[in-house]
Order: C-alpha cells, then sequence, then structure tokens
C-alpha cells in the first residue's frame, strides 16, 4: 500500500511540476499577479510529494517490503540499518529520486530565502526550476519507477553493492548531488534573466551566494568521494581520473569559473553574459555528470545501470535543456552591454585569467573523458585515455594557476600599479622558489624539480595570502566575512599541493608475499605479519591479517585489513586498514591465500596524504564563510530590482 | 583602457589559452591514448608491439598459474576464438576468478606474451565489461559466418 501511494505522490508531484513550470511563465508574460504567485505554493506543495515519495520508499527499506523490486535488488534481512536507509541512493531509480528531492529542496530554499526577489523574477526562476524537475520526474516514472513491484515477492533480497556499504558513502551521493542540483539555481538565475531580458549586476548578487553554498557541498562531496576510494578500493590513491570522477570534477571546476566570475560581474558589472554562459555550463556539465554515471556507458566501476532507453531518454533531455538555454542565451545575451572599465593589470584581468586558467582545465578533463566514447559511439574503435595524460596537463594548468594566485587578490579593481604589487611580490616569489627547491634536498637529499616547483607552489600561495591577511589587519580595515572565506579556500589550496607533491614523490608501495611469522621494512616501519584469523560481520565473514608495526624497536599499532565475503552475492571485498596521522598514513590491504599459508598482500606508506582531504575541507569551509556574509542579507533586503551603482573599491575587498 | 584594447586583451588571452592548451592536450593525449583488442585481434596482428594497449576476455578455467615464491602469476585470456598468456605481478582484483570477464592493461612481448600492469575486474558479478562483451559477440558472429 505505501508503495503505491509513494508512486501516487511522485505522479502528483509530476503533475504539479507542469503547472509549476508553465502558469508562473504565463504570468510573468502577461504580469498577472495572480498567476505569478502560484509559484511559491506550487514550488512547497511540489517538494511535499516528493517527500513522501521518498519517504515511502525509505519506508520500504527499513521494513524490507521484498515486494518493491528497487528494495529487494538492494538490501537484505541482514543488511544493517544505516545501509538500508542508504540503500534508498545506492542504485539508478532511488538516486534519481534522491536527485529530485534535492532539487525540490533547493526550488524551497529559493522561494523561502529570497523573498525579497521582485516576483516576476522569482516567478520565472521556480519556473525554470520546474521545468528540470518536470524531466527527471518524467524519467523516473516512465523508465526508471522506483516503486515497481514483484509478484511472487521473494522472502530475502539481494544486497547493495558491499562497495557502497561504507560510512563515507552514506552521505557521498547527498553531498555530491548537493552541489550537483545547486548549481541549478545560478542555471535558473541566468536563464530567468535571459528570459526577461533584464540583465544587470543585482542578477549576479542574488546569485552569488547560492552558487558559492552549491560549490561548497560539491567540493565536500568530491572529497568524500575521493576519501571514500581512497579507503574502500583497496588500491591507496585518491583520485583515479576515472570517468566518473570526471563527471563530477568538470561541473566543479567550471563552477569555480563562475563563483570568481561573478565576483566580477557582481562588484564592477563587467563580465555579465561570460558569467550567464558559465552558469549554463555548470548546470549543463552537472546534468552530462549525471548522463554519464546513470546510463552505464562507461566502463567504470561506479556504472551500475545499463539500459539504453534511459541513456536515450537523458540525452534527449539534455540536448532540450543546454541547446534551449543556449539558444535562449545567443538570442539575448547581444542585448546585454557591460559597462565597468578596468586596465589590464586589474582584478578584473585577474579573474579573467583565473576562468581561462579553470575552462582549459575543464576542457582537458572534458576532451580526456568524452573522446573515447565519441569514439566507441561511431564504431570507430575501443579506446581509452591514461592517467598520464590528465597528470600531465593538470601540472601544467597549476604552475599559471598557483602564481596567479599568489597576485589576483592583491590587485586592485579597475587597475593598479605593477610596481606597487612587484615591490612584495617578487621577494615572496625568490623566498618561495628557494625554500621549495631546497626542501627536496633535506628530505631526500637530491635534486627534484618538479617535487621542490610544488612546495615552492604552495607556499608562494600561503605566503602571499597571509601577507595581504595581515597587512589588511594592521591597516584596520574592516574584514568581511566572504574576505576570511577568500583567504581559508586559498589556503586550502596550499595545503592541498603540499599533501599532492609529498604523497605522489615519497610515497612507498609494496606488493608482497608473506607467510605467518615474517616481517617486511618500509619507510622505517617493521610490518610483522602474524596470521590470518576469521572474523564474523553482521552480513559478512571474513579473512583478517594481524600485521603489527614497529617502529625503532617499539610496537607503534596494529594493521587488521580483511578480505570480507558478503553474505548475498558471494562477492569478496578487500577492506583495508589504515593507520592515520596527520604526517603519515600507513596502508595494509589484503589479497588472497597463496601456497604454502602464505598471503598476498598490499602495503603503503603515505605521507602527508591527509592535507589533501584537509585542504579540500578548507575549501568547503571558505565557501561557506563567503556564504555567511552579512552583507547578502543586507543587500537582500534592498527592495527592487536597481540596477548596480559603482562600488567604491578603494581597498580592493573581495 | 578602452572597450576595444580590452577585447583584444581578451581574445588574446583566450587564443594562448587555447593554444597551450591544444599543443600541449594533443601531445600528451597522443601518447596516453589506449586502444582496446580482443585476443583474436591481438593473434591476427592488428595490435601494437611497442604500445601499450588493453586486452580484455574470459579468463580460461584451470589456466590460472601462479609463481610458488612470488606474486607472479600466469592465466589464459579467451574470447571464444583465440587465447593469448597474460603475466602479471601482484595482486588481483578481488572479483578476478576463472570464467570471470577482465581487462589488462600492458605491452605485448615479441614471442606473444602479454605482461600486464594492471589487471580490471569489475565489481557486479552480473556485469560483464562492455568491451569484452562486445569481443566475444563478434567472435561468436565470424564462427556463425565460418560454419555456413
Amino acid at each position: 500500500m505505501i508503495p503505491e501511494l509513494g508512486h501516487f505522490a511522485l505522479i502528483i508531484a509530476f503533475a504539479i511540476s507542469i503547472v509549476q513550470s508553465i502558469v508562473p511563465l504565463i504570468g510573468a508574460a502577461k504580469n498577472d499577479s495572480a498567476l505569478i504567485s502560484m509559484a511559491r505554493p506550487a514550488a512547497l506543495t511540489q517538494f511535499l510529494f516528493v517527500g513522501l515519495a521518498y519517504a515511502a520508499l525509505t519506508q520500504a527499506f527499513i521494513v524490507h517490503d521484498f515486494s518493491v523490486l528497487y528494495v529487494s535488488r538492494h538490501s537484505n534481512l541482514v543488511q544493517p540499518l544505516m545501509y538500508r536507509i542508504s540503500g534508498v541512493w545506492g542504485s539508478h531509480e532511488g538516486s534519481l529520486l534522491l536527485w529530485s528531492l534535492i532539487l525540490s529542496l533547493w526550488t524551497i530554499a529559493v522561494a523561502i530565502y529570497s523573498r525579497n526577489l521582485p516576483e516576476i523574477l522569482m516567478a520565472r526562476v521556480l519556473a525554470v526550476m520546474a521545468m528540470i524537475s518536470t524531466g527527471f520526474l518524467a524519467f523516473m516514472l516512465f523508465t526508471s519507477n522506483p516503486f515497481e513491484r514483484i509478484f511472487p515477492a521473494p522472502l530475502d533480497g539481494s544486497e547493495l553493492n558491499p562497495l557502497l556499504q561504507d560510512p563515507g558513502l552514506i552521505i557521498h551521493p547527498p553531498m555530491l548531488y548537493m552541489g550537483y542540483v545547486g548549481f541549478s539555481v545560478a542555471f535558473a538565475f541566468a536563464v530567468a534573466a535571459l528570459l526577461g531580458g533584464k540583465l544587470d549586476a543585482t542578477w549576479a548578487r542574488w546569485s552569488r551566494p547560492w552558487t558559492t553554498i552549491a560549490w561548497s557541498f560539491l567540493t565536500f562531496g568530491i572529497a568524500l568521494g575521493s576519501w571514500w576510494a581512497y579507503n574502500e578500493l583497496g588500491w591507496g590513491g585518491w583520485w583515479f581520473w576515472d570517468p566518473v570522477e570526471n563527471a563530477s570534477f568538470m561541473p566543479w571546476l567550471v563552477g569555480t569559473a563562475l563563483i570568481h566570475s561573478l565576483a566580477s560581474t557582481e562588484k564592477r558589472g563587467v563580465f555579465k553574459s561570460w558569467t550567464v554562459l558559465l552558469a549554463i555550463l555548470a548546470f549543463s556539465l552537472s546534468l552530462l555528470g549525471t548522463f554519464i554515471v546513470r546510463s552505464g556507458v562507461l566502463v567504470s566501476v561506479h556504472a551500475f545501470a545499463t539500459d539504453p532507453a534511459r541513456g536515450v531518454f537523458i540525452l534527449a533531455f539534455l540536448v532540450v535543456v543546454i541547446g534551449g538555454s543556449l539558444g535562449l542565451y545567443a538570442w539575448r545575451s547581444a542585448t546585454v552591454v557591460s559597462y565597468g572599465r578596468f586596465t589590464w593589470f586589474s582584478k578584473e584581468t585577474a579573474l579573467l585569467l583565473n576562468n581561462i586558467i579553470f575552462l582549459t582545465a575543464a576542457t582537458a578533463v572534458f576532451v580526456g573523458t568524452m573522446y573515447p566514447l565519441v569514439v566507441d559511439a561511431f564504431g570507430i574503435g575501443k579506446i581509452s585515455v591514461g592517467r598520464p595524460y590528465f597528470d600531465t596537463m593538470f601540472s601544467f594548468v597549476a604552475i599559471p594557476l598557483l602564481i596567479l594566485l599568489g597576485v589576483g587578490p592583491a590587485v586592485r579593481w579597475k587597475g593598479d600599479n605593477v610596481a606597487r604589487i612587484a615591490k612584495v611580490s617578487i621577494f615572496f616569489f625568490i623566498i618561495s622558489l628557494v625554500i621549495g627547491l631546497l626542501l627536496p634536498f633535506l628530505i631526500e637529499d637530491k635534486l627534484n624539480v618538479a617535487t621542490g616547483l610544488g612546495f615552492a607552489g604552495a607556499l608562494w600561495v600561503a605566503l602571499t595570502t597571509l601577507k595581504e591577511l595581515f597587512e589588511r589587519i594592521s591597516k584596520k580595515l574592516k574584514l568581511s566575512l566572504s574576505y576570511i572565506g577568500m583567504v581559508v579556500a586559498h589556503l586550502g589550496i596550499a595545503v592541498f599541493v603540499v599533501g599532492v607533491t609529498t604523497t605522489v614523490t615519497y610515497s612507498e608501495e609494496k606488493d608482497l608475499r608473506m607467510v605467518p611469522g615474517s616481517s617486511y621494512n618500509i619507510s622505517g616501519y617493521e610490518f610483522r605479519f602474524q596470521g590470518v584469523r576469521k572474523v564474523n560481520g553482521p552480513n559478512y565473514i571474513a579473512d583478517e591479517a594481524v600485521i603489527e608495526v614497529w617502529r625503532g624497536g617499539e610496537k607503534s599499532g596494529d594493521l587488521l585489513p580483511q578480505k570480507r565475503i558478503y553474505s548475498g552475492k558471494g562477492n569478496p571485498m578487500t577492506d583495508a586498514s589504515i593507520d592515520k596521522t596527520l604526517f603519515r598514513d600507513l596502508y595494509a590491504a589484503l589479497g588472497e591465500e597463496l601456497e604454502g599459508g602464505a598471503w598476498s598482500m598490499r602495503v603503503y606508506y603515505k605521507p602527508m596524504i591527509r592535507w589533501i582531504w584537509l585542504g579540500t575541507l578548507f575549501m568547503t569551509f571558505g565557501g561557506l564563510l563567503a556564504v555567511s556574509d552579512k552583507r547578502y542579507r543586507q543587500k537582500a533586503k534592498r527592495k527592487s530590482a536597481r540596477s548596480l551603482e559603482p562600488v567604491s573599491e578603494a581597498t580592493g575587498n573581495a | 583602457m578602452n572597450k576595444r584594447s580590452r577585447r583584444k586583451v581578451l581574445v588574446i588571452g583566450v587564443l594562448f589559452g587555447v593554444t597551450v592548451a591544444a599543443v600541449l592536450g594533443l601531445t600528451a593525449f597522443q601518447e596516453n591514448l589506449l586502444y582496446f583488442y580482443s585476443p583474436t585481434q591481438v593473434i591476427a596482428g592488428e595490435a601494437p608491439e611497442n604500445h601499450s594497449f588493453r586486452i580484455g576476455g574470459l579468463v580460461v578455467d584451470g589456466t590460472v598459474n601462479r609463481k610458488p615464491d612470488s606474486l607472479d602469476v600466469q592465466f589464459d585470456l579467451t574470447d571464444n576464438t583465440e587465447t593469448v598468456t597474460v603475466q602479471y605481478t601482484g595482486i588481483l582484483p578481488d572479483l578476478f576468478r576463472e570464467g570471470q570477464g577482465i581487462v589488462a592493461m600492458g605491452s605485448l612481448q615479441p614471442g606473444g606474451l602479454f605482461i600486464a600492469e594492471e589487471v580490471l575486474a569489475k565489481h557486479d558479478e552480473n556485469y560483464m565489461p562492455p568491451e569484452v562483451a562486445d569481443a566475444l559477440k563478434a567472435s561468436e558472429e565470424a564462427a556463425k559466418q565460418k560454419m555456413q
């Protein structure tokens, strides 16, 4: 009964979303306030019904209703409660439902928190978001109904993919979707502004906090995915350039360009149509990401669903959304005039360079990810692009980006004096370069230019960012939350670069064949293999190796890697054991039993790998700080859609 | 800076970025393209000799052979028409099993032995790597045509 109610709720939500995407637009065109005012209640009711459907599916998981096909495929009687709740988004149908739920969540957030938006603009924004929602609800109802029944109902279900049974993966998809779908707000604002033909800088002021918060979620979501892969996949890496990872990374790169471009548009009224284009692009890539992950077209551990009919639907949906918005852009953007003036050496130029770098990076990822798909689609052959391609591209993109990062924030709006900046910058530049290049000598006694440049880059970013901060403090300038947010996020880049550089250069790994009682030395740590014992988990049995780790004659801990067999399908799965500290990780993964009581096993020493995720946390936190800036609330209170007055920016506040 | 020269800066900037990206990208891209070949194509000599590529097929039952004192392992990979022997050193993925579809990345030795640097098996038991599925289908169709 309850699953039918859930299905019914979805149908009602679908009907409401159609109304919500048409009526307010007609109202906006005819300036009919009765029709315009329908947008908000429609958004609220839609959220209510999508939420109801979501609750119904969750309930089916909790009570083991195996007559629901989706539940029977992704849970069983012994699956722990938290993995039944997260099982809702463990596969295709349910993750679409989560997508829709989050979309309607963002929609009502806009409806509630942007009460001071002009009613017509609000109506258009909510209508555009409803159009996206209509597409996803239709997709679910016509091709991927999560409430489909099976008869007779099996006594027990299959299982949630064991790889997904990890605490990190409970929150990874919701966070990632919050980011993906969050870009729909910026997209809806952009399309609404194009529809209205009035693209002033107030538009940027309204969509900026929404974009930044979506970006923070996406940053956190991607970091969680990387963290999960490191913990769970047993390969000891943190990023694999897997197409599914790239699918989330492309919107992040364009989104990063967007939040910087929005700063120019809001503060100075420049790059307006460019910013609109980026907003369209960021959301289009989010949709493409969904398409890539959920159509099963890729050779990837994430592509659990394989169904061409769904692929065709998403492809058509993509064409309508991307084609439609770009068409609208081509038609309307010619009327948009940017009037801010600036010289070549100004914050505007720096932000523009930032955009060029990030779009170059996004293009590199796009080509590497999509080219094999296109080649395959045309039947020319089956190819894949190796990791070194991406690594090379990003090493080269990183150099101008890090250099820019040390200069850009210090440069003033409109124009600045080159000598003023150069005087301090050159000093820091040389210091960073010397110390950075010396560090590999101190660590390993040999020259390593690439590593040295990595350290130098991180140092340069950290020093220049902090110097600017202290200068503002000593001049007793007011530090806004959005400025502090920027400082924190940029310091995050430095922390991230230190982590990546150290881990890539100084990690040690070894595949071993070990008999109980034997030991192996890696980077000063002695791994003593004691033996293997059987362990019973709630829904798996495991072989667990006991490895004592010794250092300098003292025992520093135990590593207990497992090889699990899950009861559902009998799939084996490696569960790595990791000894974590801020400055190094020790990592052991258990292979299989070999002849003579020996086991194959993989051990790693990973210095400073934690800094990679620490850096991304800095970035996430920086984004959240920037959004908390009270200036957004104050400005929202100012009524009317006045166009931007030139902001006096003598101090170059960002 | 007036509008025209500002636009000039923009255009030059974009052109510069695009050129750098294109040159770097195409070089790195070409060096790292990995083609996929089925065992039949490898035996027919279609695969390159001095360049890495990927090969996929089913692991032949009873051919997985481990050296007793190291992590060296050898196994045969088939598309049901031809068979190629693969050698790998290290830990095989969780779902590596006899009869299972796998993809290996590596290069071909002059004697016809494939030395794998990486072995991938899918993490869903019902799920065959798409390349392997296609290779099996192609080999099956070729066999049918021969019989007719």
